[in-house]
């Protein structure tokens, strides 16, 4: 490894417009003419739309028009989609509500919208809203997703009969059935997944563009995934086609998959520009982005694990309801799909799994894929149990995991999943080493002197990532491919520009691709660029979600440098009269192996580009392009341990420690990596402790719209993480990368709720476990 | 509307506003300063932050006007003579941001920690004064690390090596 | 936020006369509570009248038992005051626990106690402290001034000049946090002065800022958290919401007082 290659502790070349303010997110763009717009929400979880006069808006200072969504319907712009069909256990097809980007003759939940002001300034915009007069005729509204799918619930879609967008299965029920029943053992659980809002600080923001003249669209737009919202809007919305619109996503201030997704108001911007004339940007407030964002998780789960005399599992059934909100989110039929009921074996060997989810609409915002998106869910279901068996059958959590562990491979799981490659005890031994799970019963006695509650829990989380195989995907429904693109361009003085598809929302990716092209070429990463997120400049790519972006989108990287260098190496060969096998890349540098000639890089791109001596019939130029498809999931996985002492008169719970050993594969750069896990805990820390998601289950309201009420985890709520790696490289793929992006969200909410559960003696506790509940919980634990 | 004139990053400015306007939007909008971010509407997160004569504010709490007459440091203004300060170079060094959008405020409020805290600074003091910064991306680990980094470069006991 | 049309007071009276010639007027110091709660557009006054700037109005003047605190004197100015800290150390310290230390650069003792927040710290302080409040018009106790919700016996156009109490003999501040918004879901102050024993709750009681009275007698009997063994307080009259139903208040009430108690002890 060089000192800026593979595994090198690159400080990131990105840094340092960040830190100066130099940073360009879409609210720091403005276009000559730029006004601002204001959407009008519903008020209403649920209500008729009975009629809108806009006059007196309209005649409000610095208002430039007033639109609404019979227009934008009269318009021919489409419906939002679901781009992800998933079949019922009968055959039939989701039942997909429509999703007209301006609510036309009903909303269906807080913040839905109804009609765009836009006015010279952003203060105007808002005054204006707010003078639009909509008549709402209300309507019951259901919050819940298992008091949707009961008789006499309010219905919200036509196309959906008792709120129920598909009843699904994944498994063989009758043989879990079976093996459930001889079980020598059986532990049940419900279990509630709570709601969570990504809050991505960089709240969503578009700035819409039409240019009259050249008859083109532009959009800035907040997005993990800018080709993907070219060709939602083109394909599907009727914007634009694809080649009259460009979408920009310039610096995004994080994602966390919120920002995955093609939302209302960037396709109403840019329409709105052409209806005015002029651009139009609309940035989201922090209460808009609590109503509107895509929220994440949210599941009621039953689940049932058998074990047999010996203590190995027998068999899991699972029977969860997904609520997915008032309309269905770009990905959101995939998530409590394919992404949860897939991971249902976990680290573990069982013979028999049946996972059952019944998607359902209520009047909520929209839910789809957060930082984990299935997994955490899958993951926390599992862990749990897995913790409560150990509890009723009285042997050690960790023993309980590891001789129920996969221990060869490749192992076929009953749930779609092959896992390549991996080694659970591993992790397994190096987080109860480092948390010293021996000597914790000592740490117990020791805070009981102090009149603290001491407890310990643990979680072995495996997730897929690396998403994903666009063959397998479009198989099972996906209604796009997930490979990704890369174009490496050696410029013709040598320095290097990879445009690629992945599109990063502060994980690093123009420093981590840049050490790889180093690595490989002997370059500085100083005369390498990243170019992302214009599809104006780059190809088709599939952007950054899924933890896909090093082990999806630097194979592109690595494929498209593999035809770089066998160009290259050609030309050398020609020019030092060499074999082409004897050429070596190294140093910044084409070398004859065993001789002392060399070609520097930037004399050889400059022969390429000047092209008076190439090799007879060679094209000029050194630029490759390449599509990588991945042939499997990546399989991250790892063993997280948490540690928390609890104050019993107030329930406060404080992490003490937090250990988190995971899996990898091969690693760019330890210290994004490090930075990954360390987000990732704090989001799940936060699930588990902090973060809940209210709605008045009567009247609809999000009682939690803003940080006064949503309890984001601040810098005293965490501790300093103890992390580590273990690492078996993947097969999959060229670089050996598994992923590491969504880990932390994933493995860590059921280690702390096992943590809290140990220390207070009872098992009832749902998330976020605030010291309300914790008290509550410890309360009640002690009447019985 | 109303006449602000204040000195910003040493430069004195002067514009006429609705007296509604924010400082931030001031900043943001009308000097194009935009490396002060807003991340909410309640005035918790810190994104906004400032020195509003020497000490650190919520720019999103307080009126253009109400500054006027004011001196006000946004992170462009932070190094005036370096190419970084060393509480900037901190954070580039431990990796104390991802996605960069709560980092200006993030590091306004640590540089102004620093100076309320002549005596040094520990990772519970660090964590409890970053009370009113919200980051959602690094979990605060290499924030606090670059923090302490930074108040040990600032003292002139260590030298941080990026650049 | 709505438009507004702000006015920067140069005096006490330019204030009055300021507030006399507006529509919906208000006054605003540091802020802090007023100006968020106008972005929000839940407070629209037609004129803003800022007293940030008047002279005379900010500091801590400290003789003998007597403190003295200036309205405009910030969070800031509290909390770095050693002065302060000597003569009353849980008000000091409440000071470095208001809001976070971004606000306290702005935030003022006159707005806090203007404002009255049901959730906000010095209600409870003052309380305790048997405090008076000092207006352009008159002194007031604090028992008197503070009179319910965001509710307190200010006469439209009184501005609060400053607030003077006498130095405990030994006291005692802690609260339990909104784990979201971080104000006060419970404070409890406790003081022990010449007048006796004041236990002053903040954050919990339905009608804003109390006293504990049942507490305030068996402190004055033993002044030690063990007195305090026992002692429940109803959830009858404690607010309830998403982040702590009134029996978790309740409870947090004493479990704070007897905090506050063991600390003024330990001080």
């Amino acid at each position: 490894m060089g000192i800026e290659g593979i595994g090198a502790r690159v400080a990131r070349k990105e840094d340092k417009r960040f830190i100066t303010g130099a940073g360009r997110y879409v609210d720091d763009m403005v276009v000559p003419g730029m006004k601002h717009a204001a959407f009008v929400r519903s008020p209403h979880a649920h209500a008729q739309i009975k009629g809108i006069d806009v006059e007196a808006a309209r005649a409000m200072p610095g208002v430039i028009d007033v639109l609404v969504g019979k227009q934008i319907k009269a318009d021919g712009i489409g419906n939002l989609i679901c781009g992800w069909m998933v079949h019922s256990k009968d055959g039939s097809p989701m039942k997909m509500g429509a999703w007209s980007p301006l609510a036309v003759d009903r909303v269906r939940y807080v913040g839905d919208a109804v009609a765009i002001v836009v006015a010279e300034t952003k203060g105007q915009a808002r005054d204006a809203a707010e003078a639009v007069e909509v008549d709402y005729a209300e309507l019951d509204a259901v919050t819940e997703a298992p008091a949707a799918l009961e008789g006499g619930a309010p219905q919200l879609h036509p196309e959906a009969e008792g709120n129920l967008i598909f009843d699904w299965g994944l498994g063989d029920e009758a043989a879990t059935d079976t093996a459930l029943a001889s079980a020598a053992h059986t532990v049940e659980l419900e279990i509630v997944n709570n709601r969570l809002v990504p809050n991505a600080m960089e709240p969503r923001a578009a700035l819409g563009h039409y240019n009259k003249a050249e008859d083109h669209y532009t959009c800035w737009t907040t997005s993990q995934n800018p080709h993907v919202a070219r060709l939602v809007m083109s394909a599907f919305y009727n914007v634009a086609p694809e080649n009259k619109l460009r979408v920009i996503a310039p610096d995004v201030g994080g994602g966390f998959g919120s920002k995955i997704y093609i939302y209302p108001e960037e396709i109403v911007c840019l329409w709105a520009s052409k209806k005015t004339g002029v651009p139009v940007k609309w940035v989201a407030d922090r209460t808009e982005s609590f109503l509107t964002d895509a929220h994440g998780r949210d599941h009621h789960t039953k689940v049932k694990m058998g074990f047999d005399a010996d203590h190995r599992i027998v068999g899991l059934k699972v029977d969860t309801i997904a609520n997915l909100g008032a309309y269905m989110s770009l990905f959101s039929s995939a998530t409590p799909t394919y992404l949860y009921a897939t991971l249902l074996s976990g680290q573990y060997d069982i013979p028999a799994i049946y996972g059952n989810v019944r998607a359902v609409y209520t009047n909520t915002a929209p839910v789809d894929a957060y930082r984990g998106a299935g997994r955490p869910e899958a993951t926390y279901v599992l862990e749990r149990t897995m913790e409560t068996a150990a509890r009723q059958l009285g042997v050690s959590p960790a023993e309980l995991r590891r001789k129920n562990f996969v221990k060869s491979f490749p192992h076929q799981t009953p749930v779609i999943m092959n896992y390549d490659t991996g080694d659970f005890a591993a992790s397994l031994d190096a987080a109860l080493k480092e948390a010293d799970y021996a000597g914790f019963e000592k740490r117990r006695e020791e805070a009981k002197g102090r009149g603290k509650l001491r407890g310990i829990g643990m979680s072995c989380y495996i997730e897929a990532c690396g998403i994903a195989p666009s063959a397998a995907v479009g198989s099972l429904g996906a209604g796009v491919g997930l490979w990704e693109s890369a174009e490496v361009r050696v410029n013709a003085v040598g320095t290097i520009e990879v445009l690629t598809g992945s599109h990063s929302h502060g994980q690093g990716h123009e420093t981590t691709f840049a050490q790889l092209v180093s690595q490989r070429l002997g370059v500085g990463i100083d005369t390498i660029n990243i170019v992302h997120g214009d599809t104006d400049k780059v190809q088709m790519g599939m952007g950054t979600y899924g933890s896909r972006s090093g082990a999806v989108g630097m194979s592109a990287i690595v494929k498209a440098l593999d035809k770089v260098e066998a160009k290259a190496k050609k030309i050398a060969a020609h020019l030092m009269e060499a074999d082409e096998g004897d050429i070596v890349i190294e140093n910044g540098e084409l070398k004859v192996a065993g001789t002392d000639k060399t070609v520097p890089w930037f004399q050889l791109a400059l022969a390429a580009y000047t092209a008076h001596n190439l090799p007879q019939g060679m094209e000029p130029g050194l630029k490759e392009t390449a599509f990588y498809d991945p042939t499997n999931f990546t399989f991250p996985a790892g063993c997280y341990i948490c540690e928390v002492e609890i104050d019993p008169d107030t329930g406060r719970t404080e992490i003490v420690q937090f250990v988190a050993a995971d899996d990898f594969g091969n690693i760019i750069n330890p210290m994004i990596v490090e930075g990954q896990v360390h987000g990732g805990v704090a989001q799940g820390i936060g699930q588990a402790l902090l973060e809940g998601t209210r709605y008045d289950e009567t009247t609809g309201q999000l009682i939690t719209a803003s940080f006064m009420d949503y309890t984001m985890p601040r810098a005293d709520d965490l501790p300093s993480f103890r992390i580590s790696t273990q690492t078996t490289p993947c097969p999959g793929n060229p670089l050996g990368i598994k992923g590491c992006g969504e880990a932390g969200a994933i493995g860590s909410p059921p280690a702390v709720i096992n943590a809290i559960t140990d220390a207070i003696g009872t098992n009832e506790l749902t998330m976020p476990a605030t010291p309300q509940k914790v008290w509550a919980a410890l309360r009640s634990a002690t009447r019985h | 509307m109303s006449d602000v004139s204040m000195v910003v990053n040493g430069r004195k400015v002067t514009g006429n506003v609705e007296d509604r306007t924010l400082l931030v939007q001031y900043l943001r909008e009308n000097l194009g300063l935009t490396g002060t971010h807003v991340g909410c509407d309640t005035s918790q997160c810190g994104a906004c932050v400032v020195h509003l004569d020497g000490k650190a504010i919520k720019s999103c709490s307080i009126l253009a006007v109400q500054a006027s007459g004011s001196e006000v440091t946004t992170i462009e203004g932070l190094a005036p003579d370096a190419d970084l300060h060393p509480m900037q170079a901190a954070f580039k060094e431990h990796h104390g941001l991802q996605c960069g959008f709560c980092t200006p405020g993030m590091i306004m409020t640590a540089v102004d920690m620093v100076r309320r805290h002549p005596g040094g600074l520990d990772e519970k003091t660090v964590r409890n004064d970053l009370e009113g910064n919200i980051c959602r991306c690094t979990g605060y680990h290499n924030i606090v690390k670059s923090v302490l980094a930074g108040a040990e470069a600032m003292s002139g006991k260590t030298e941080t090596k990026a650049a | 936020m709505y438009q507004t049309t702000y006015h920067r007071a140069s005096s006490l009276e330019d204030a009055a006369k300021l507030h006399a010639g507006g529509d919906d007027p208000k006054f605003v110091a540091g802020g802090m509570t007023l100006i968020p709660a106008m972005k929000t557009r839940l407070s629209a006054p037609s004129d803003l009248i800022d007293l940030r700037h008047i002279d005379g109005m900010k500091g801590i003047r400290i003789s003998g038992q007597q403190v003295e605190i200036g309205a405009l004197t910030t969070h800031a100015d509290l909390a770095q005051s050693k002065e302060l800290e000597k003569a009353c150390h849980s008000l000091h310290y409440m000071a470095n626990h208001v809001g976070d230390p971004l606000v306290r650069h702005l935030g003022t003792m006159g707005g806090c106690v203007a404002n009255n927040d049901p959730a906000q710290d010095y209600p409870a302080a003052l309380l305790a402290l048997d405090a008076t409040i000092i207006t352009t018009s008159r002194e007031m106790k604090a028992d008197d001034f503070f009179t319910g919700l965001f509710e307190t016996a200010l006469e439209e156009g009184e501005i609060v000049k400053a607030v003077r109490f006498t130095a405990p003999d030994q006291c005692g501040y802690e609260k339990f946090r909104n784990p979201a918004s971080r104000y006060a879901m419970t404070g409890v102050f406790v003081a022990k002065g010449a007048g006796g024993v004041r236990v002053a709750v903040t954050g919990a009681g339905d009608n804003g800022v109390y006293r504990e009275t049942e507490m305030e007698e068996k402190l004055a009997a033993n002044f030690s958290a063990d007195a305090l063994e026992g002692v429940t307080v109803s959830p009858s009259n404690m607010m309830s919401d998403i982040h702590a139903s009134a029996e978790y208040r309740a409870n947090l009430v004493v479990v704070m007082a007897k905090r506050a108690v063991a600390k003024a002890a330990g001080h």
